[in-house]
């Protein structure tokens, strides 16, 4: 239908601030998320030019990446580490941005605390130094992940020179069975299109199985977005995205919040407006999913064996899964289900809030893990941490035998100290299992928290079904 | 930035698909505030082979990779070209690059260059001692044989990886037209109340 749009095409084109032909648009930014790792080299960008940041009030830092999740009244004991989050607050201070520092009430994981304080809202455009920014795109935001010059554009002009990106649908229709979770929808889609599959595209999640997911369920989705290849990935915003944000600090309020909810309802796909591709998931027919190799695409209904190389045909595919069965350790056409493991991480921006914590503490609760993993819990954020005591998960963290550790990106991307060891084998709520990526020759599979419970309790990786 | 000028150089090949930039400069090389340095971490993990390519003469003093599909795929993180160029690379050849790479190599004179899958096939079967010039003006990549072959770059970015400009410099001139579209949109949030 002529005219018609989709979310990203709405969000997009309010967001034009000069377009001619031949030329990539200027964008509005409406909200930028900095942090310790991608931003240093930006700000000294600014301070040798000379430039200010342009909308303070639209910025907020915090440390994720580089802090420890240890006992937050020790000082940083990597002097690498320190200087960096050290950086971080002497350049916002400097340039009179807020920072949510390691000792502030509201640090957390950026993607984690930018939904739960209510600065991510519907419509917006949103951006940071980090591919995992897609997350935000949960509320219906156009949200991506940008390199450090493009931080340095942002903070300097409060705008990006950018294209369009090709639209995607992802319809997941159905109902997911008992054991089955968002987590397992997004694997599942990285294994259907592959880690590429979405490349120049932002994808738009519908259908009645993403309806029904809650808002940390959709952040779960649009999270790895990027695993399967798209910078974006966004839900039409609905009653469920209005019932989360209502209240939260930064969220509108009275009268502003009712225009806001009208805007808001504007948003959705128009009917008849056409993508440039689609793909459909059946939701009723998912299984538990994992990983078995070394790219997020590389993922398995629990139930089934690893792949054979001899099977493809194509011969750099062929190496590529020869090479990632050999980085680790599998066996060609075995299943992975009762395969050993070390290490259980429950965290990261994908699976660290609270809803990830309760699902994880339910199947925990009045259990032991297994003596030989060793198992850590790393909430998202202070706001996840104090809800968690609230509802004393701690408590049953650690009566089981689990590492209950303090907010922070930990052993997702192992910058901080929290990582595998050679060799090593974990079950992981987080995002990527790319080689060495929660420690040099550590050996990662994917998974939901749900499969990570499990696993923890039996040391092997184990199909939650078997024990609910 | 220097303005891109042609050049010819030996292909330094790296025939793995999906090739992530966790690998291109692990995590752990991350924790610098600086952008110097970096090359010596540049795929640290596979240099720790002493047969992959960057230990033998043959990826010595090169300035072209040539990489398998979907290059630079995963983290946004910008010291994987920062890496890359201080290692000598100027163009990396692949058959398709992950967005956000993509984008964070044209901002740092490391020019993405597409080519068909035959072409790429072409390119990984060429002598080790073979030289392909690479001329960014008019878009070309002219292998040994003569053959040229065209590539797409955006022409945005193909004038300021010429002219030396960087973006942000072209951004700042549109001060009124950023001015202008502030006074008509009021701000969402405001993250200093």
């Amino acid at each position: 239908m002529p005219g018609a749009l989709t979310l990203s095409q709405k969000v997009w084109a309010n967001h034009v601030v000069r377009e001619e032909p031949g030329a990539p648009s200027l964008l509005y930014i409406d909200l930028h998320l900095v942090h310790e790792v991608t931003s240093p080299q930006a700000f000294d960008g600014l301070r040798e030019r000379g430039l200010k940041v342009r909308r303070p009030d639209l910025t907020v830092a915090t440390t994720d990446h580089s802090i420890p999740t240890t006992d937050r009244s020790l000082p940083i004991v990597d002097p690498i580490a320190a200087k960096q989050v050290a950086q971080l607050e002497t350049n916002c201070k400097e340039f009179g941005i807020p920072c949510y520092g390691p000792h502030s009430e509201h640090q957390g994981i950026v993607h984690v605390i930018g939904p739960e304080l209510g600065l991510t809202q519907p419509g917006m455009t949103v951006v940071c130094g980090d591919s995992h920014t897609a997350t935000h795109g949960a509320f219906g935001a156009l949200a991506f992940g940008i390199g450090t010059s493009e931080v340095q554009n942002v903070l300097a002009t409060q705008t990006l020179l950018q294209r369009p990106s090709k639209t995607f649908k992802v319809q997941v229709d159905g109902t997911l069975k008992p054991g089955v979770t968002a987590k397992d929808i997004i694997l599942a889609l990285c294994a259907k299109v592959g880690i590429g599959g979405g490349t120049g595209s932002v994808f738009e999640y519908a259908g009645s199985a993403i309806r029904s997911l809650d808002m940390e369920g959709r952040m779960t989705v649009s999270n790895m977005s990027i695993e399967a290849g798209a910078r974006a990935g966004m839900v039409a915003p609905d009653d469920t995205t209005f019932s989360y944000l209502h209240g939260r600090p930064f969220a509108p309020k009275g009268a502003a919040w009712d225009a806001a909810v009208v805007r808001w309802k504007q948003l959705p796909t128009d009917a008849g407006a056409r993508f440039d591709q689609e793909v459909t998931i059946d939701a009723n027919a998912l299984e538990p999913m994992i990983t078995w190799g070394t790219n997020p695409g590389m993922g398995i209904p629990i139930t089934k064996p690893v792949p054979e190389p001899s099977s493809i045909s194509d011969h750099l595919q062929r190496d590529a899964v020869s090479k990632a069965l050999a980085y680790m350790g599998l066996e060609a056409g075995k299943p992975i289900a009762g395969h050993k493991v070390n290490v259980v991480f429950i965290g990261s921006c994908t699976n660290s809030r609270i809803s990830d914590l309760r699902a994880a503490a339910a199947l925990l609760k009045g259990r032991k893990v297994n003596p030989s993993v060793r198992v850590m819990v790393v909430p998202g954020s202070m706001e996840v941490k104090r809800q968690a005591i609230a509802e004393g998960l701690p408590d049953i963290f650690r009566a089981a035998g689990c590492d209950y550790r303090e907010p922070g990106c930990s052993m997702c991307i192992a910058m901080n100290g929290d990582q595998l060891q050679p060799g090593e084998y974990s079950v992981s709520t987080s995002n990527r299992n790319f080689e060495g990526r929660q420690g040099k020759g550590g050996r990662t599979f994917l998974a939901s928290p749900l499969t990570a419970a499990a696993t923890a309790i039996t040391g092997v990786v184990t199909d939650v079904r078997t024990i609910l | 930035m220097k303005p891109y000028t042609a050049f010819e150089s030996r292909l330094v090949p790296l025939p793995i698909n999906n090739i992530d930039t966790d690998q291109i400069i692990p995590a752990r090389f991350l924790k610098t505030t600086s952008k110097e340095g970096l090359d010596k971490n540049l795929f640290c993990d596979w240099r720790q082979d002493p047969n992959f390519i960057l230990n033998t003469p043959r990826g010595q003093n090169a300035q072209i990779l040539l990489a398998g599909d979907n290059f630079g795929c995963g983290s946004s993180r910008e010291h994987a070209p920062w890496a890359l160029t201080q290692f000598g690379f100027r163009a990396v050849i692949s058959t398709s690059f992950a967005d956000i790479f993509k984008q964070n190599s044209l901002k740092n004179s490391l020019v993405p260059i597409v080519v068909s899958p035959e072409v790429h096939e072409k390119l990984f079967s060429l002598p080790e001692d073979a030289k392909v010039k690479v001329d960014l003006a008019s878009q070309t990549l002219t292998l040994p044989d003569g053959e040229k072959v065209e590539f797409p770059v955006d022409p945005f970015s193909k004038t300021c990886l010429l002219e030396g400009i960087d973006e942000l410099g072209w951004i700042l001139k549109q001060e009124p037209a950023i001015a202008a579209y502030e006074s008509q949109h009021a701000p969402a949030i405001n993250t200093l109340a």
